[in-house]
């Protein structure tokens, strides 16, 4: 089940930023290009991210039609972080995240009936309608969450790891957090903790420019996350998060870093998330060009998409074919979701002891 | 003028020591710094230091003496130009102002294997109401000890069973409850932490979450503050969250509520505030027995629970049945006295208090039916009411803070299932509306007490 390394032995170490402040850990960089991927390993990133894309399109819809509640924080922008990470994982590997969570639930493999029926909070939905939105897991495909309080995920994350370590069934946690819970105080015990005990943690800074409406630069003094784990010995390096092969790329390094028991390894993912906080977020903190001009420019799925036509010579209609399958899923999602019945009231008190 | 030497305390709520040996002989000459004798209790050992100059005249309490009172007693020094002979015919006085010498922490840890408690006429009878088969042995044991044999069973039995906290392992335990775990278990099962509560405490529940088994130790529940995000978001909602997918078999334990002189920041009563979580058990035992069994339970539990110890309890012997398994139900109080007049209800060491003051009672031709809760949540309401119905009274007596504690949830429990049987109020008993103040006199004062509950018993009883 491991996952072989490409730890840049074709790359040239590079003079920029990630390389600094390492101690005796010195990492290389790529200064020209991420690795290609097969045609196969394209065709289903951007099968896999245009399922995120259109189920959070779909969900943002059913929010605005009131058939979901409560938050609902979309991941519209950042699809190539989960799915490069996947790409690079095996079976038995688990992800935990914060509250941004449908499509990590999406990339686990989870149904996306369950998942929206979760959303409009159903009895067939993933958590039977208690969960919602943020709270949603799966044993069997080592989803741990969908958690709510900012940053206690990485915590749970590392007992992830722990237990792992503890039965040295050679798993990896895939710890999510964003820009906001990378200042946390729990974070940084974890990661004293985590190195201290040689765990096998990735923490994945989704560094989507934002903690709600704060701007990077106004809440952190150090901007470069992938630094956050200096004072641990934690290596850690900044990864293009819109480009799933450097993400893919990057996470094979990370991941091969921890199996091989050398502890917890940071990757901080520069993102971008195109819609609001959440649905109530009309985004006044930042202009309307800034995010037109990521979508133009830096639009993870598009990325892919170009690259199938121009070097893959992937028909429009193989493309096509790609797109109304992913539409089908998600509206039979969105079926199921608006027609099964909510929970029965019987439902309130189970599941509170076992 | 001779120096008395007097058994230190080594801790505030040390009552009493054992003096394991010299390091002088009589008629050695002593100089201040001076290690002169060790002393020990279950839950450390500590050396004896001289704080004046002279020669060891008499050595009152020999070596080997268990149970040895502090302020006791327990050698002369003769000081300087005094005559040895004349100073060590020197009488027992009663214990001087300053004690001639002060116990130091500066011994190794101690690593000892544990001292079995010697059957002592003053421990209580434990009726288990039928939870212990007939015939079975009891035996003499501090709550400490059942604390850690039940660890150390549980770990036995199961590997997913580890044992997490701050000088758990090393150390043997801030208050020893861990003593000789890290020596059977070994490092992977018994894990020291950094100073991190908010962390480990994710850590933990994150590993309960993959179906490991962790027994989290706060050194006392006052640092759990800092965890507490975990215990209730992370650890009591997942399951419910989840549809019922995904449990979190934890117990998070420690000391809780107040030691003595310790101050505010570490004597609070956290009961009322875990057992107000639903998707929590929480157990609060008073004695040993009680420790025991339902320690092992919780550990077996696929829920967390949150176990609420008491340090002033943990020297305390009781009499705990040697069996091979023995567990008591979760959710089950205990009725550790008959009686037909007035119903105390208590947990933990607010036991101390019922029992005493049931004992007064006796002599005042007042019978109370005293209940020990030991679980808080679920709380054993039927009991309780079964009780009232037959008292007609209800007195509850808990360390914690009055408002929203304990009581009041009994009071109120009590008012909508027994209003018809109540000939009185039901009357709270409970710390003081204060933080605990350090001075002695105070400190006193801020807790519930024996005449309290004697005076709310009569007058519920009008007598």
């Amino acid at each position: 089940m491991a996952v072989a390394a490409k730890a840049g032995s074709q790359n040239k170490a590079s003079p920029g930023k990630a390389g600094a402040a390492r101690g005796a850990r010195t990492l290389t960089r790529r200064s020209n290009g991420p690795v290609a991927l097969s045609r196969d390993e394209e065709v289903s990133a951007y099968r896999d991210m245009l399922m995120i894309r259109r189920f959070e399109e779909k969900a943002g819809q059913m929010y605005g039609m009131g058939l979901i509640g409560g938050f609902c924080h979309l991941y519209i922008g950042q699809e190539a972080v989960v799915v490069g990470m996947q790409m690079a994982s095996a079976k038995g590997d688990q992800v935990i995240t914060g509250y941004r969570d449908h499509g990590h639930m999406l990339a686990c493999g989870m149904d996306p009936k369950g998942v929206m029926a979760e959303l409009t909070g159903r009895s067939g939905g993933l958590s039977r309608g208690k969960g919602g939105s943020m709270h949603m897991f799966s044993v069997e495909s080592n989803f741990y969450g969908g958690h709510g309080i900012v940053g206690a995920q990485v915590s749970l994350g590392t007992g992830l790891a722990f237990a792992n370590h503890y039965r040295n069934d050679g798993r990896v946690s895939m710890t999510y957090f964003g820009d906001g819970a990378a200042n946390q105080g729990q974070v940084y015990e974890c990661f004293n903790m985590a190195e201290l005990w040689k765990l096998p943690v990735v923490y994945v800074i989704e560094n989507n420019r934002y903690a709600m409406g704060t701007a990077v630069s106004r809440a952190s003094a150090q901007t470069d996350f992938s630094k956050r784990g200096v004072s641990f010995n934690i290596p850690g390096e900044q990864v293009d998060g819109m480009d799933v092969r450097a993400v893919k790329e990057a996470a094979e390094r990370a991941i091969q870093w921890c199996r091989d028991g050398k502890g917890p390894y940071i990757l901080e993912m520069q993102t971008y998330r195109y819609r609001g906080h959440s649905m109530s977020d009309p985004a006044k903190y930042r202009s309307k060009d800034e995010v037109q001009k990521m979508r133009e420019e830096h639009d993870p799925i598009e990325q892919v998409r170009r690259r199938l036509i121009d070097e893959w010579k992937i028909s429009e209609d193989e493309l096509k074919a790609v797109d109304s399958h992913v539409r089908e899923i998600v509206n039979a999602a969105a079926d199921f979701a608006t027609t099964n019945p909510e929970p029965d009231p019987s439902e309130l008190f189970t599941d509170i002891l076992r | 003028m001779s120096i008395e030497v007097l058994m230190p305390a080594l801790s505030p709520t040390m009552e009493k020591g054992n003096l394991s040996k010299w390091l002088k002989n009589e008629g050695d000459t002593i100089k201040p710094g001076d290690v002169i004798a060790e002393i020990e209790t279950d839950k450390a050992t500590m050396e004896v230091e001289a704080v004046d100059e002279g020669i060891l005249a008499k050595i009152l309490v020999p070596a080997g003496t268990n149970d040895v009172p502090v302020n006791q007693l327990i050698a002369i020094i003769a000081a300087e130009g005094e005559d040895v002979s004349k100073a060590s015919n020197a009488p027992a006085a009663a214990p001087a102002a300053a004690p001639a010498a002060v116990a130091s922490p500066a011994a190794a840890p101690a690593v000892h294997a544990s001292v079995p408690a010697t059957a002592h006429p003053d421990i209580p009878a434990y009726d288990a109401s039928g939870e212990i088969p007939h015939g079975i042995e009891m035996v003499p044991q501090t709550m400490r000890e059942a604390l850690r044999d039940a660890m150390a069973e549980e770990m036995r039995a199961n590997d997913g069973v580890f044992v997490m906290g701050e000088e758990v392992a090393e150390y043997q335990g801030a208050y020893k409850i861990t003593q000789g775990l890290l020596q059977e278990f070994g490092p992977r099962r018994v894990i020291d932490t950094p100073i991190t509560e908010h962390g480990f405490a994710g850590i933990a529940v994150g590993a309960a979450l993959t179906g490991l088994r962790p027994v989290l130790e706060f050194m006392t529940f006052n640092f759990a503050m800092q965890a507490i995000d975990h215990i209730i978001n992370s650890a009591a909602k997942t399951l419910y969250m989840s549809g019922g997918q995904m449990g979190c078999p934890i117990v998070f334990r420690g000391p809780n509520g107040a030691a003595a002189r310790v101050g505010a920041q570490h004597s609070q009563d956290y009961s009322a505030w875990y057992s107000n979580v639903p998707g929590l058990l929480v157990v609060s035992p008073s004695n040993a027995a009680d420790a025991k069994g339902l320690l092992k339970a919780a550990i077996r539990n696929p829920n967390p629970v949150v176990f609420l110890e008491n340090e002033i309890l943990y020297g305390q012997t009781g009499m705990v049945p040697k069996m091979d398994d023995f567990l008591l139900p979760i959710g089950k109080a205990r009725i550790a006295r008959t009686g037909k007049d007035v119903t105390i209800v208590s947990f933990s060491i607010g036991m101390t208090y019922a029992l005493k003051a049931a004992e007064e009672l006796a002599t005042l031709g007042i019978e109370a039916e005293v209940i020990d809760l030991r679980t808080l949540r679920p709380m054993d309401v039927d009991t309780i009411i079964a009780s009232v119905r037959k008292t007609g009274r209800c007195i509850t007596v808990e360390e914690g803070w009055p408002q929203s504690g304990i009581g009041s949830e009994i009071s109120a429990q009590v008012m909508e299932k027994a209003f018809d049987y109540l000939d009185a109020p039901v009357i709270r008993i409970t710390g003081k509306d204060v933080p605990m103040p350090y001075a002695a006199n105070l400190e006193k004062l801020a807790l519930p007490n024996v005449g309290e509950v004697v005076e709310a018993a009569r007058a519920v009883t009008y007598r």
